[in-house]
C-alpha cells in the first residue's frame, strides 16, 4: 500500500494538479491504478476545450476592445474640448489625485459605466505605456478605489482566468491541465503587451492551444502563430515587405521579432541550425500575417487576416529549401516544415520531459520521445503517452518544485474550494513572480526547481499559506486533509509537525507548505 | 475562496514586484569594510534585460553615418529635446539629466562599442554570457559577480539584504550566501508557524530549508517610511526598487554588494527617439541612479553602479521605427569611486564596412575588461582570479586600468 501511494503522489502531483479533498477519492482512485487515472483524461480530447457560457470568440473580443478604445478617445476628445466649462460630472470620483490634476476619465460618465478610472489612473503622460503593463492579471485595488468599475478589458480578463480556474479545480487528475499550461506557456503571449494582449490572453489559450493539446504540433504552430494575439505580441502586425506595396507606399519594413522567436523558442531552439538570414527570411515569408483592424478593410475585425499589399514578393529561401512566392501558403509550408524539423523534435521533447520529469532530464527518455514526435509527425497525446508509460517518469524523485499557479491551484483543491471571484489567485500568482498569462518575455516563466524555491518566493508562499490557513483553518481537520493529499505517501515528520501545531490555522499552513504538497 | 480584505493586501505589495524589478546582495560584509583606510567600497550591478540600444542613448553625433542610420529616432543636439553634449563625438539621451550631471561632476563614465563574448542574438543565451561570464551560453548555475564574492575575504554577516521578486538574477547565483528583501504589506506569517516549517524542511528537504530560511532574515531592516509601493509605471518602480536598495546599503551593517536586474528594453517598434519608449524607460534608470546617490549619501564616495545589457540593436532603424537584436553597446558608470567624466571607446565607426555582419555597432571593448577593472579597483581582485574565477578562461580580456577616481 505505501507504494501505492508513492505512485499515486507521482500520479497527482508530477502529472496533475494534486488530490482533491472532500468525497473526491482521487488518492484512492491514483492509488489503485496510476497510470490508468494519469492517461484516462487523455482519451477525451474535448474535455480539454474550455466552452463556458459566456467567454467569446477572438473577433467578438476584438470587436469589443475596439469599441472600448473608441469610445475612451471620444470622451477624451469631447473633454478636452469642453472641459473648461463643463461642471464637474455628477460621479467625479472622490479619490481624485491629491495633486489636483484633473484626469480625463472626469467625464467619462458619457459612455458606458465599463469605461472608467483604473485604465487612466496609472497611465503616464505621454501614453508611451500601457497601464496594464504593471498590473499583470491584477484586480483593480477595489478596497482603495471603491468607486472605479471594471473596463470591458479588465472584466473579460477576469473571466478568462475564472473560467480556466474554475476547469483545474474540477477536473479529475488535471494531466490535460497541466499539458495545456506547459504549451500555453512554451508558445506564451504576455497581457501587459497593450489592451488588446490582455483581452484576447484567455481566448489566444482557448483557441490556439487548447484544441491541439492532443492534436498535432503542427497544426498547434499554425494555430499559434496565425493567432492575432500572437501576431499583435511579437509585432508582426507591423511588419511589412520592404519591395511589397504597402512598404514601399509607407516606407516601413520588416520586423523580424516573431520570425526570430518562432525558431527560437516556438521549434528549432537556440542551436538548431539556423542562421540570422534565416530570421531575415522567414520574417519576409511571413509578412502579411496581420490581424484586420477596427475597419475590417482586410478581414472581419479582429480576425486573423493575410494582407497580400504587406507581403514581401518573390521566392525565399529557408533552412536550404526555396519556397516559391505563393502568398500565404509560402509561410504555412514553411511552419509545416518547421515543425518536422529534427531539431524541433530535439527541443520540444527536451522541454517537455524537463517540465514534467526533472531540471536535467534523462537523456534516455527525452531520445525515446523525440523519436515518438518525429515517427508520429509530432502527434502530442502519443507524446504525453509516452511519457506517462516511462519508468523514468515513476521513478525519478519528485525534486520539482511546483509553480505557484500549481501551487495555489492545488491547495483550492484539497481546500475542496470552487472559486466564484479570481482576484485572490491573479494577486497572489503576481506576488509569487507568475502573474497569470503575463510573463516577463516570450521565453515564458522559468521551469527549474531553482527558480521557484528562491528565498523570497519561499517567503511569500508561506504568507499566503498562513492567510489560507488563518481564514479556512479553523473549519477544517488538517490530518484528514493529509490523507486526501498523500496518505502513506506523507513523510513521518510531516504528520508529526501537522499533530503538533498550535492550531488547526497553523496546521493548515504547514501543511500546504509540506514538501508532499510543494514538490512534483 | 478568500474574500476581498485579503486581496486587497496582496495587491498592494504588486507594484514592486511586477514589471521586472529584482534585487539581490551577497550575505556578509567584505573583511576590509571600515578597515584602517576608511575605504568602504561599494558596489551595484544594474542588468538591463532586453538589449539596451547604445547608440539611441549615447548617441554618435559626430558620426556622419549616425543620423542616417538610426533615421526618424536619431539623437541630435539641437531641436525641442536636444541631447546632451558629452564631449565633441558624443551626445546623452535628453531622458538622463541625472547621468547628465554626474558626468559633469565626473562621477560618471560611459564605455562604447561594448559586447560581451556572445556573438549571436537570442536574449535569453546573450543575458546567461553577460551574468554567468562564462564565455558562452549553458546551463550554468552561477554568476560572476557571486564568484567575485567568493574571492572575497568574508567578514561578518549583513543584518539585512534585498531582493526584490521572488528571484535571484543569475549574476548574484551561486555558492556564495545572498540575500533578498521586499517591502512589506502582506501580513506575515508568524515566526512560529515559521520556525516550524524550517524544522519540517530540515528534516525533509534541506534545499527548501536553505531557501526559507534566507528568505526569513530578509525583511528585518527594510521597513522605512516611503517604501510602500504605488501602483504605477516602470518608471516609478525602479526608482522605489534603488530608493529601497540605497537605503540598507547605506547602513553600517547592510550589504556592501548587490545587483537588480530592469526588464523592458527590447525595443524592436516605436523605440521613440528623444520622447517616447524607450526616453521613458532612460528616465527610470536615471531616476534609479539618483536615488542611489542620494540615498548612499557619504557613502556614495565609495560607490560604483555599473549598468550593462546583454547586447546592442541594430544600427539601422528596422521597418517599424524600431531596432531588432544587435551586438554592440555601451556599459554605464556611475558613482563617486568613478574616474568620470569621459567616454571610454575605441569607435568602430558606422560606415556599412565598419558594421558587425553589415548591421550591428562592432564591439571594440570586451565588456568583460570593464567589470573586471571595476572589480579590481573596488575590491582588488587579482588579474588571476578574474581571468580563472570570475569570467573563466577570459585572459584575453584585461582588466580596463584606470576607471576609478
Amino acid at each position: 500500500m505505501a507504494r501505492d501511494s508513492q505512485a499515486a503522489l507521482v500520479a497527482l502531483n508530477r502529472f496533475g494538479l494534486g488530490a482533491r479533498g472532500g468525497a473526491s477519492g482521487d488518492l484512492i482512485n491514483a492509488a489503485s491504478d496510476p497510470r490508468g487515472f494519469v492517461k484516462a483524461e487523455l482519451a477525451r480530447p474535448y474535455g480539454v476545450l474550455l466552452e463556458t457560457p459566456g467567454l467569446q470568440s477572438t473577433p467578438q473580443l476584438g470587436q469589443a476592445a475596439f469599441t472600448y478604445q473608441d469610445q475612451v478617445k471620444q470622451a477624451r476628445e469631447a473633454a478636452k474640448a469642453g472641459a473648461p466649462t463643463e461642471a464637474p460630472a455628477p460621479q467625479a470620483p472622490a479619490d481624485q489625485k491629491p495633486d489636483g490634476k484633473l484626469r480625463r476619465n472626469l467625464s467619462l460618465n458619457t459612455v458606458t459605466a465599463e469605461i472608467a478610472g483604473p485604465m487612466a489612473e496609472a497611465k503616464p503622460a505621454d501614453g508611451a505605456m500601457k497601464p496594464d503593463g504593471m498590473q499583470p492579471g491584477a484586480a483593480p485595488p477595489a478596497a482603495a478605489k471603491p468607486a472605479q468599475p471594471l473596463n470591458v478589458i479588465q472584466k473579460t480578463f477576469r473571466t478568462e482566468a475564472l473560467a480556466r480556474l474554475q476547469r483545474a479545480m474540477m477536473v479529475d487528475c488535471g494531466f490535460t491541465e497541466r499539458l495545456v499550461v506547459f504549451w500555453s506557456n512554451h508558445f506564451c503571449i504576455s497581457a501587459s503587451k497593450g489592451e488588446l494582449a490582455r483581452m484576447w490572453a484567455g481566448a489566444f489559450e482557448r483557441e490556439a492551444i487548447r484544441p491541439h493539446v492532443l492534436g498535432r504540433f503542427a497544426d498547434m504552430l499554425k494555430a499559434v502563430e496565425q493567432h492575432p494575439a500572437m501576431l499583435f505580441f511579437l509585432d508582426n502586425q507591423q511588419s511589412l515587405g520592404p519591395d511589397s506595396r504597402a512598404g514601399q507606399n509607407r516606407k516601413r519594413g520588416l520586423n523580424e521579432n516573431l520570425a526570430r522567436e518562432i525558431m527560437e523558442l516556438h521549434t528549432l531552439g537556440v542551436g538548431g541550425g539556423y542562421t540570422q538570414e534565416d530570421v531575415t527570411s522567414l520574417a519576409r515569408i511571413i509578412t502579411g500575417w496581420t490581424f484586420a483592424g477596427r475597419k475590417g478593410q482586410i478581414g472581419a475585425p479582429g480576425s486573423f487576416a493575410f494582407n497580400a499589399n504587406a507581403h514581401q514578393p518573390g521566392p525565399q529561401v529557408l533552412l536550404g529549401k526555396t519556397y516559391e512566392a505563393n502568398g500565404l501558403a509560402q509561410g504555412e509550408a514553411a511552419l509545416a516544415d518547421i515543425a518536422r524539423h529534427p531539431s524541433t523534435a530535439n527541443f520540444i521533447a527536451t522541454k517537455f520531459v524537463r517540465h514534467f520529469v526533472a531540471d536535467d532530464p534523462p537523456p534516455a527518455l527525452v531520445a525515446r520521445l523525440r523519436d515518438v514526435f518525429v515517427k508520429t509527425d509530432g502527434d502530442l497525446k502519443a507524446l504525453a503517452t509516452s511519457l506517462v508509460d516511462s519508468d523514468e517518469a515513476w521513478k525519478a524523485p519528485l525534486t520539482k518544485m511546483r509553480s505557484p499557479y500549481d501551487f495555489l491551484v492545488a491547495s483550492g483543491r484539497l481546500l475542496a474550494r470552487v472559486p466564484e471571484d479570481p482576484g485572490f489567485y491573479l494577486n497572489s500568482l503576481n506576488l509569487l513572480g507568475q502573474p497569470l498569462w503575463t510573463p516577463a518575455g516570450p521565453n515564458g516563466f522559468p521551469d527549474t526547481a531553482a527558480a521557484w524555491a528562491a528565498p523570497e518566493g519561499m517567503k511569500l508562499r508561506l504568507d499566503i499559506a498562513s492567510q489560507m490557513g488563518a481564514r479556512l483553518g479553523p473549519n477544517i481537520d488538517p490530518l484528514d486533509l493529509l490523507e486526501f493529499a498523500a496518505g502513506d505517501a506523507a513523510s513521518p515528520e510531516t504528520r508529526k509537525t501537522i499533530e503538533r501545531a498550535e492550531s488547526r490555522q497553523q496546521a493548515l499552513a504547514l501543511l500546504l507548505m509540506s514538501p508532499e504538497i510543494q514538490r512534483r | 475562496m478568500i474574500d476581498c480584505v485579503e486581496n486587497r493586501l496582496l495587491t498592494s505589495r504588486r507594484g514592486l514586484l511586477l514589471g521586472g524589478a529584482s534585487f539581490a546582495a551577497w550575505a556578509y560584509l567584505p573583511k576590509f569594510a571600515r578597515a584602517a583606510d576608511g575605504r568602504d567600497p561599494r558596489l551595484v550591478v544594474v542588468i538591463l534585460r532586453g538589449a539596451l540600444d547604445g547608440l539611441a542613448t549615447v548617441a554618435p553625433v559626430g558620426d556622419p553615418d549616425y543620423a542616417g542610420l538610426h533615421g526618424s529616432i536619431a539623437l541630435a543636439t539641437d531641436g525641442a529635446h536636444p541631447a546632451t553634449r558629452l564631449d565633441g563625438f558624443f551626445a546623452l539621451h535628453p531622458a538622463m539629466p541625472e547621468f547628465a550631471r554626474m558626468y559633469r561632476d565626473q562621477h560618471a563614465a560611459v564605455i562604447h562599442a561594448v559586447a560581451t563574448p556572445y556573438r549571436d542574438r537570442s536574449h535569453f543565451d546573450g543575458q546567461d554570457v553577460l551574468e554567468s561570464g562564462y564565455a558562452g551560453p549553458g546551463r550554468v548555475q552561477s554568476g560572476w559577480l557571486n564568484r567575485a564574492l567568493e574571492a572575497l575575504p568574508r567578514g561578518e554577516r549583513v543584518s539585512s539584504g534585498l531582493a526584490v521578486g521572488p528571484t535571484t538574477p543569475l549574476v548574484l547565483r551561486g555558492n556564495a550566501p545572498t540575500v533578498g528583501w521586499a517591502p512589506v504589506a502582506l501580513p506575515q506569517a508568524d515566526d512560529d508557524t515559521a520556525m516550524r516549517l524550517v524544522d519540517l524542511y530540515r528534516h525533509r528537504d534541506p534545499a527548501l530549508a536553505a531557501a526559507l530560511t534566507q528568505g526569513l532574515q530578509l525583511e528585518k531592516a527594510a521597513s522605512g517610511d516611503d517604501m510602500k509601493p504605488k501602483p504605477g509605471n516602470a518608471v516609478a518602480q525602479m526608482r522605489q526598487v534603488a530608493r529601497g536598495a540605497a537605503k540598507l546599503m547605506a547602513a553600517d551593517d547592510g550589504p556592501r554588494i548587490a545587483a537588480l536586474a530592469f526588464d523592458g528594453w527590447d525595443t524592436h517598434a516605436n523605440e521613440g527617439g528623444p520622447v517616447g519608449r524607450l526616453a521613458f524607460l532612460l528616465g527610470g534608470l536615471d531616476s534609479a541612479l539618483a536615488e542611489f546617490e542620494s540615498g548612499l549619501a557619504e557613502r556614495w564616495r565609495d560607490t560604483v553602479v555599473v549598468v550593462a545589457t546583454e547586447f546592442g540593436r541594430t544600427a539601422r532603424i528596422n521597418g517599424t521605427d524600431g531596432t531588432d537584436h544587435g551586438t554592440g553597446t555601451i556599459a554605464l558608470l556611475a558613482g563617486g569611486a568613478v574616474k568620470g567624466g569621459r567616454v571610454i571607446s575605441d569607435w568602430p565607426g558606422l560606415k556599412p564596412a565598419n558594421l558587425y555582419e553589415g548591421r550591428d555597432l562592432k564591439p571594440t571593448t570586451d565588456l568583460r575588461s570593464v567589470i573586471k577593472g571595476v572589480l579590481q579597483g573596488q575590491f582588488g581582485l587579482s588579474d588571476q582570479v578574474l581571468a580563472q574565477t570570475v569570467f573563466p578562461n577570459s585572459a584575453s580580456a584585461r582588466p580596463m586600468k584606470g576607471l576609478m577616481a
